[in-house]
């Protein structure tokens, strides 16, 4: 599906013609009752293999535009494409790693995983082999049969990735995965899920509100601004990621996109 | 409480109490209440009178259809309301209208209604134990976690597997808490009805006891029907303790 | 619009369907009860069953006449007395028991049991020592209301926010100033709420006491008027009641909106 390079008054600026979107977003808006615009015409494209990070401040639409490539809200306007078709609902191509991880706390680690394939139909053996392979990934092997209160924070994140992954979805949507735990358990995420992402070669569209975390994993970033939330810039960090975590973190590229994107969003928190 | 070093169970001060009413009983300071070994003794004596058992077999049928109907109904009519807004507004005012009047003057009705038999104690029931069940369980199914809800949307459940899936399991807490209250009241209704037909089971030997002042058997009747309240209420406690583990986690 | 009411919207799949007021669709739903009872009463699904305009005008008959508010007072004399006797018991032995072990030890399991106990089934003892008048029915709506009461104010006394307790500890308050200047006040709209279920508890005692007991009052009203078929005065009787005691527990939630504000209070 090509993509034609279009720049607007509203409109961000895309890549040029010819890369591969594996999710579009075509005049989205949002509004609610009876005065709340959360999302203003928003026109982007998603490249498939990239991570994508929504950053922006609170009220800014970020969760909302997810949910809405999600299918789990419905958009006032606009349309949103997945592979070239038209969303109605959400769909096995994507998949959704929660902010409050979202378990069945009276289901174990493995039921919990291969839940999404055992909605499917799947029998199962079948989808608690698949499942053990990702509890695998996630390093979370030999917890198969905890429940969800005997785990930490970390852990339980851990077991949402895990289910994501399971089904095999062309597109990880994540929402804000790494907020509900300590700050250093959130940095070896980012690390860990670059790794992962790494291997398993999956579109990822990922919100956060922060800057560090969205310049150190992503590809690409959209800055959203909020009331009403609209795009407000894209930016590419193309930082080098080959070193070690530590010296990404001091590389001169990761601290000055970082300046940028925080001198960007100040004006929008006075 | 602590005697001598040894922790003694809360419960223990219900055996205070029964001496107290042996004492009360033994020396007559109050006429309706006889010496507590006395309604004992009594207690063995209806265990082994058919007349009793009979009354036992009706009564617990006739609870346990009612149960049966009130449980069911709360439940759909809970998860009703719990996820269909026009049905909160059109029927929650009754549901609350009913869970907290004066059910017992609504008894007469049903007997003028369906007769002075067993099933005007079954609509007792239901009538009393009905509306805590479907308030409870409305209250669990709107309490569920509503990321847990999307994350079924997410993974492509249908509007059925989010409810058997999902909602009821993270309702069951509430659910349960719902039905050991129900049995409660529901005890209570079947007593209040039976009182007030006076003519089957328990409401007919009752009356006989009072009209014949025969104390000690009121009371020996009086004490397996409490016991039968608590022995439920206790059994259903257990069931919650079991879900217990991840209703604090929800 | 809240949020909860947004992801109703969002749930039930309609972004666009406004939902009438409340109160709309409460009127809708009393309306189409009426009309539901008026055809039933029509059909007739029983002799015994009168139709709505009938009940109504009953009641309304009853009321011009003056039996609505003789039997009234007879009813809510000894609802009153009960309710304040179970009230002052209740919430003195329930700060009681929750303050010390001892009481707690000695009352927590045979107030339990009285509250889950079918304490009507005492009720016709009660004639014997009581009589049939005002105190026998005293006594009914007490031991159908105390427990509760109790019980209420009890746990409410034990769940008192422990760290506004230990703040008060922190600037040297004394036991008793603790216990009225955090204790009671914490408490309050838990045991606000337990006077609230003992009122709903001594509407039955006092309507099962008339029903069984004694010749007056609305039970009685009910009782009288099913004897000489006369079945639009029983209906309206028991019509009465179910409206009234919905709209005293109804006032009493608003109040304790009002007086605690439930939702104000931090989590």
């Amino acid at each position: 599906m090509s993509v034609d390079a279009q720049i607007t008054d509203d409109m961000a600026t895309i890549r040029g013609a010819g890369v591969d979107s594996i999710v579009e977003v075509r005049g989205v808006s949002k509004f609610y009752e009876p005065d709340t615009q959360a999302l203003l015409n928003i026109n982007l494209e998603f490249p498939r293999g990239e991570m994508t990070t929504l950053l922006g401040p609170s009220g800014c639409g970020k969760t909302t535009l997810l949910k809405i490539i999600a299918g789990l809200l419905e958009q006032t306007e606009g349309e949103v494409f997945v592979n070239g078709m038209r969303i109605k609902g959400p769909g096995p191509e994507r998949a959704f790693v929660f902010q409050d991880f979202a378990l069945m706390p009276w289901a174990n680690v493995i039921r919990n995983v291969s839940f999404g394939l055992e909605l499917r139909g799947m029998p199962k053996k079948e989808r608690y082999d698949i499942a053990r392979r990702y509890i695998a990934k996630v390093n979370l092997t030999g917890f198969e049969e905890k429940f969800p209160h005997e785990l930490s924070g970390g852990m339980r994140q851990r077991v949402g990735l895990a289910r994501a992954l399971c089904v095999d979805a062309d597109v990880l949507l994540m929402d804000e995965p790494f907020s509900a735990v300590d700050e250093q358990t959130r940095r070896q995420f980012q690390e860990d899920l670059l790794s992962l992402l790494q291997i398993e070669e999956k579109s990822v569209i990922f919100v956060t509100h922060s800057i560090e975390e969205a310049v150190y994993v992503s590809d690409q970033i959209v800055l959203l601004s909020p009331r009403p939330g609209r795009v407000n810039k894209m930016i590419r960090p193309e930082i080098d990621r080959r070193g070690s975590a530590d010296e990404i973190r001091r590389d001169k590229r990761y601290l000055d996109t970082v300046e940028e994107i925080w001198h960007e969003l100040r004006d929008y928190l006075e | 409480m602590e005697v001598l070093g040894y922790r003694i169970p809360a419960i223990f001060s219900l055996l205070i109490w029964c001496v107290v009413w042996e004492f009360i009983g033994r020396y007559e300071l109050v006429f309706i209440f006889p010496p507590f070994t006395g309604v004992l003794a009594e207690f063995w004596n209806l265990m082994g009178e058919s007349a009793f058992h009979r009354a036992a077999i009706n009564t617990l049928k006739a609870f346990s259809y009612g149960m049966f109907y009130a449980i069911i109904g709360g439940i759909a009519l809970g998860f009703l309301m719990g996820r269909v807004e026009a049905a909160n507004r059109l029927l929650g005012m009754w549901v609350n209208i009913f869970a907290s009047a004066p059910l017992s003057s609504l008894v007469p009705v049903i007997m003028l209604l369906f007769g002075l038999d067993q099933t005007t104690i079954i609509i007792t029931v239901v009538l009393f134990a009905i509306w805590i069940i479907t308030l409870d369980t409305m209250a669990g199914v709107r309490h569920v976690s509503q990321s847990l809800v999307e994350m079924g949307q997410s993974f492509g459940a249908s509007r059925w597997q989010l409810l058997y899936k999902i909602i009821f399991w993270a309702a069951l807490p509430e659910i349960l808490a719902g039905i050991r209250m129900g049995f409660i009241r529901a005890v209570k209704g079947v007593v209040i009805g039976q009182l007030l037909v006076s003519i089957i089971d328990f409401g007919r030997m009752f009356a006989t006891y009072s009209r014949n002042l025969y104390m000690e058997e009121f009371w020996a009747l009086t004490l397996v029907l409490f016991i039968f309240a608590l022995s439920i209420s206790f059994l259903i406690g257990e069931l919650e303790k079991r879900v217990e583990y991840y209703a604090a986690q929800r | 619009m809240s949020s909860s009411s947004v992801n109703l919207l969002e749930r039930t799949g309609h972004p666009r369907f406004r939902i009438a007021p409340v109160r709309l669709w409460q009127l809708a739903s009393v309306i189409a009860v009426f009309m539901v009872w008026e055809i039933a009463g029509r059909v007739p699904i029983s002799v015994a069953f009168p139709t709505f305009l009938d009940t109504m005008q009953a009641l309304w008959t009853m009321i011009l006449d003056g039996r609505m508010a003789k039997a009234y007072a007879k009813t809510l004399e000894p609802l009153v007395i009960g309710i304040g006797l179970s009230g002052a018991f209740g919430i003195a032995f329930g700060i009681l028991m929750g303050l010390s072990k001892k009481f707690q030890w000695i009352g927590e399991p045979i107030f339990v049991v009285m509250q889950a106990a079918p304490m009507a089934a005492l009720i016709p003892l009660v004639t014997f020592i009581y009589g049939i008048g005002v105190a026998a029915k005293v006594v009914a709506v007490v031991i159908l209301a105390a427990p509760i009461i109790v019980l209420n104010c009890y746990r409410a006394v034990r769940n008192a926010s422990p760290s506004l307790i230990q703040m008060a500890e922190s600037f040297q308050g004394t036991r008793l100033q603790t216990i009225r200047k955090i204790i009671i006040p914490d408490a309050a709209p838990m045991m606000f709420s337990g006077l609230r279920l003992g009122v709903a508890a001594g509407f039955i005692g006092v309507i099962l006491a008339e029903l069984l007991i004694t010749p007056n009052g609305i039970g009685d009203l009910i009782t009288y008027h099913r004897s000489v078929a006369e079945y639009a005065d029983m209906y309206a009787a028991i019509f009465s009641i179910v409206c009234f005691s919905a709209i005293v527990v109804g006032l009493l939630e608003k109040a304790e909106v009002v007086l605690f504000r439930p939702e104000k209070k931090g989590g």
